[in-house]
């Protein structure tokens, strides 16, 4: 076991959980690189930056932001199916309260006439948000109440909010979807400080759930759930409340992509927005490293990466000119190719390699 | 050497030895069968039983040792292997689909068909001819296997297993220790058929009763080595037993010097106090009392009840009669965290199961309890959990190469100290320890029953079990005895071994 100091460091960086999600983002931007001519390439245009790069951060920012609250699940060793729905009942809860005519609300005449001006909310911008969020935190403690406390299967627990919430979702705006006219509101999927304002909410997302579990016990106790619940219940940990607070924080994190997702299109769309994107989200989490169903370790990061690393194959893909009905196919693919990277034959065959590549240096 | 018996005998393994990272499991094992046999297998947890009957099926394989089937050598490569040479084994957990019904379950994948489709009528036909052929019982095959107790499911385990293969060697892990006593007999009954066929059985169980009602001869392993094959019949009860606990009469060294040493300043106020303390179908009513600085010794043969009453004292568990009184005051709130607040701490007796974080690293692992007792935003800086971490992996003498090391690396007796180092850290009044020794080498296994008592020395009230009688006896100064899910009896930690060992088998 006494190898050279060099070979320990090897080591370190291929058990690293970012090591795989860098690894395939790079091989991608450098499939790029090769056969996207102008990839790289930036405009600066009224100060702001524009590019393919900044296009896949930005599109990739509702999934990034879900797959923080993701990794949290699924690291207890469970799963949330719902994030999508609940996207859609954030977008709803949101675009009523900015817009409630739509649900019969009689506003004064005075105001009626505001309605589809830019400068017009019905109620303020930070209330919107606060409501929304609170909604989809509701959202979330519903799935760990019924994950935690009623013991129902993650899967089976998380699917019965994915079906009934895009229902809700339609209740809330009366089956109509809502035109978002509101000026600011677009600012949040829309805007620009130099870089996507969207990727100023990521940021930001990840610092507050870096904090959480990080700066405090609970990723470590996050972490020891998904390991063993019952060794965490003997050594006094609270396995529920620490399950309730994963899913509370994945709906937390799935309504603020409501919010981006719907600002980006101006509109609630309950049918439609976050569409599937639980599985991009659980494949971001998935590729950052963190183990589906056994849970354990995680990376925020990773997932971030993993996150990134999704939006990348799609951007290229539209880039080389893959028609984007074909995209799902691709996807699979590299779905396949993930998979296999991170089975432990292939895994293990890495630590080899790169054992034997630090013996020869 | 079988080839020179006049009559083969069935099974013979000799000189088996296995090793696993960190323990020997089995060393230099022998071990026969004879044709028409029931040969009864016994030993403590860990003595190496299950391994031994791991390398007969096949899924592992031993270090060295050769395994003879009916006098010609065989290497058994796999459990399918096994089976296909004649070698079937009923676990504990019964492998079958329960919401199938009996007859598929029994003929499942050879089901016989007809114009490409099961053919039922047939199907049920045959397993009602199985059943009654094998079993002599008549039941509805045509019902839910579930449905059943868990004594006939248990038996179409066995069909199942003796159908697969013309099956020559039944294994029976443990079959009984879910059955009631009727139902028990109802299986001794059939394991007498089977043997009136010629067919040899290897029965591993707990209960010592049901070893003289059934077996012919009975292997006795203990800490992975052989101690001797005997006729039942000609085994005194006490004998079995001792010869299972072990008593090999070291001299008794220091640690009774220090033991007894300890013993003078035991505090006279109790700790905790259990007053007909129980839990229906777990523990029966007892009364215990702890003082500080002294180390209770809580003996029994596995399933006694030790385990349940450790876990019903720590909160695993709520109970439903008495009460229990810790440091003068009365506990109305059981849960592990309610109960490190409290001051209380357990080390699980299954370590794999309940004790270590695998993937977690070392110093993780040690400050768990005690962060979880601070709650989730006291968080330990990380120079305090290094600090801790570091000063346990010294106290402990727990060789690990870095407190980064994930837990798992480590050897299961670096393991066992890294969770008495977790409760530990959490500075408890009372620390019960669950079979702390269990599958640990002889030098780990001292050190461990010294750290007990140092630390009754600092004034702490340990709780030790263990299924070493003399272990137990070596380090306790009171010990309580269980049997059937009930205290027995008390003695002082220098009463005589047989009065105790009589008090563990039950009054017989």
């Amino acid at each position: 076991m006494t190898q050279p100091k060099r070979s320990i460091n090897w080591r370190k960086i291929t058990e690293s959980k970012l090591f795989f999600p860098i690894l395939a983002l790079s091989i991608i931007l450098f499939l790029d690189l090769i056969f996207v001519p102008n990839f790289f390439s930036f405009q600066v245009r009224d100060g702001n930056l524009y590019g393919s790069l900044i296009d896949i951060m930005r599109n990739a920012a509702p999934v990034m932001l879900i797959s923080l609250g993701m990794t949290m699940v699924l690291a207890t060793g469970g799963v949330d199916l719902s994030v999508g729905a609940v996207m859609a009942i954030a977008s709803s809860v949101a675009a009523v309260m900015m817009n409630p005519v739509i649900i019969g609300l009689e506003l004064p005449p005075d105001l009626m006439k505001f309605i589809n001006d830019p400068n017009f909310t019905y109620s303020p911008l930070w209330e919107v948000i606060l409501v929304t969020l609170i909604v989809a935190t509701i959202c979330g403690l519903w799935n760990g109440a019924l994950v935690a406390y009623v013991r129902i299967q993650p899967m089976v627990a998380t699917l019965i909010l994915m079906i009934a919430g895009r229902g809700i979702a339609q209740l809330i705006t009366n089956g109509v979807r809502i035109q978002i006219f509101y000026g600011p509101y677009a600012f949040l999927g829309q805007g620009w400080i130099v870089l996507p304002f969207s990727l100023y909410i990521v940021a930001f997302v990840f610092v507050i759930a870096w904090v959480l579990t990080r700066r405090t016990a609970i990723g470590l106790f996050i972490e020891s759930v998904g390991i063993n619940f019952r060794t965490s219940f003997y050594s006094g940990i609270n396995e529920k409340r620490i399950k309730m607070l994963a899913y509370a924080f994945c709906g937390f994190c799935a309504g603020i992509a409501g919010l981006v997702a719907s600002s980006n299109i101006k509109t609630s769309d309950a049918n439609n927005i976050g569409d599937l994107i639980e599985l991009d989200a659980i494949l971001a989490v998935v590729i950052g490293g963190t183990v589906m169903g056994a849970g354990g370790r995680f990376s925020l990061l990773a997932s971030l990466i993993g996150a990134l690393v999704i939006q990348a194959i799609t951007t290229s893909m539209y880039a080389i000119g893959v028609p984007a009905f074909a995209l799902k196919a691709i996807k699979g693919v590299v779905v396949i190719f993930v998979v296999l990277l991170y089975s432990d034959q292939v895994r293990s065959l890495f630590q080899k390699l790169s054992a034997k590549g630090a013996r020869s240096a | 050497m079988p080839e020179e018996n006049h009559v083969p005998l069935l099974v013979s393994m000799q000189g088996i030895n296995k090793a696993f990272p960190g323990v020997q499991a089995l060393v230099n094992v022998d071990f026969d069968l004879k044709y028409g046999e029931i040969h009864a297998l016994m030993g403590g947890n860990g003595a190496g039983k299950s391994t031994l009957i791991k390398v007969l099926t096949g899924v592992e394989k031993p270090d060295s040792g050769r395994i003879f089937l009916a006098g010609n050598e065989v290497h058994v490569r796999s459990p399918q292997h096994a089976q296909s040479l004649g070698i079937s084994s009923v676990y504990q957990e019964i492998n079958l689909c329960p919401n199938l019904t009996v007859a598929e379950n029994i003929l499942i994948g050879r089901q016989p068909m007809r114009f490409g489709r099961i053919d039922w009528k047939r199907l049920n036909a045959q397993a009602n001819e199985i059943l009654q052929r094998i079993l002599g019982i008549e039941i509805d095959v045509t019902g839910m296997l579930g449905s059943y107790s868990v004594a006939i499911q248990q038996m179409v385990a066995i069909v199942r297993a003796l159908e697969i293969e013309s099956a020559r060697v039944l294994i029976l892990d443990e079959p009984t220790s879910s059955l009631s006593i009727h139902e028990t007999e109802q299986l001794f009954e059939v394991m007498r058929r089977l043997k009136s066929r010629e067919m040899g059985i290897i029965f591993i169980t707990h209960f010592i009763d049901q070893v003289y009602m059934i077996s012919d001869r009975v292997t006795i392993i203990r800490n992975g080595g052989l101690v001797g094959t005997y006729e039942t019949a000609n085994l005194p009860r006490m004998e079995l037993i001792t010869k299972m606990i072990g008593k090999t009469i070291t001299v008794l060294d220091e640690m009774t010097k220090i033991k007894a040493e300890i013993g003078k300043r035991i505090s006279a106020e109790p700790v905790l106090v259990a007053r007909g303390f129980g839990q229906a179908g777990q523990v029966e009513p007892l009364d215990l009392e702890l003082h500080p600085g002294e180390v209770l010794g809580l003996a029994g043969l596995v399933g006694s009840g030790r385990t349940e009453t450790a876990g019903l004292l720590f909160g695993l568990e709520v109970p439903d009669s008495g009460t229990l009184t810790v440091a003068g005051a009365k506990v109305d709130r059981f849960s592990p965290h309610d109960s490190i607040e409290r001051g209380l701490a357990l080390a699980p007796e299954d370590r794999k199961a309940a004790g270590i974080l695998d993937e977690l690293t070392v110093r993780e692992n040690i400050i768990l309890a005690l962060q979880a007792s601070q709650g989730w935003f006291k968080y330990l800086s990380l120079s305090k959990q290094y600090e801790i971490a570091d000063k346990y992996i010294q106290l402990l003498d727990i060789s690990t190469p870095s407190p980064d090391q994930p837990v798992k690396n480590l050897s299961g007796g670096n393991q066992q100290k890294v969770i008495l180092a977790r409760w530990l850290a959490t500075n408890p009044r009372v620390l019960i320890l669950d079979e702390p020794t269990r599958g640990i080498d002889v030098g780990t296994k001292a050190e461990i029953q010294k750290l007990v008592l140092s630390l009754a020395e600092e004034g702490k009230a340990c709780v030790f079990i263990s299924s070493e009688l003399e272990e137990v006896m070596r380090c306790s100064h009171r010990i309580a005895v269980m049997s059937e899910h009930k205290k027995v009896a008390e003695f002082s930690g220098d009463a005589d071994e047989q009065v105790i060992m009589q008090a563990m088998a039950g009054g017989s």
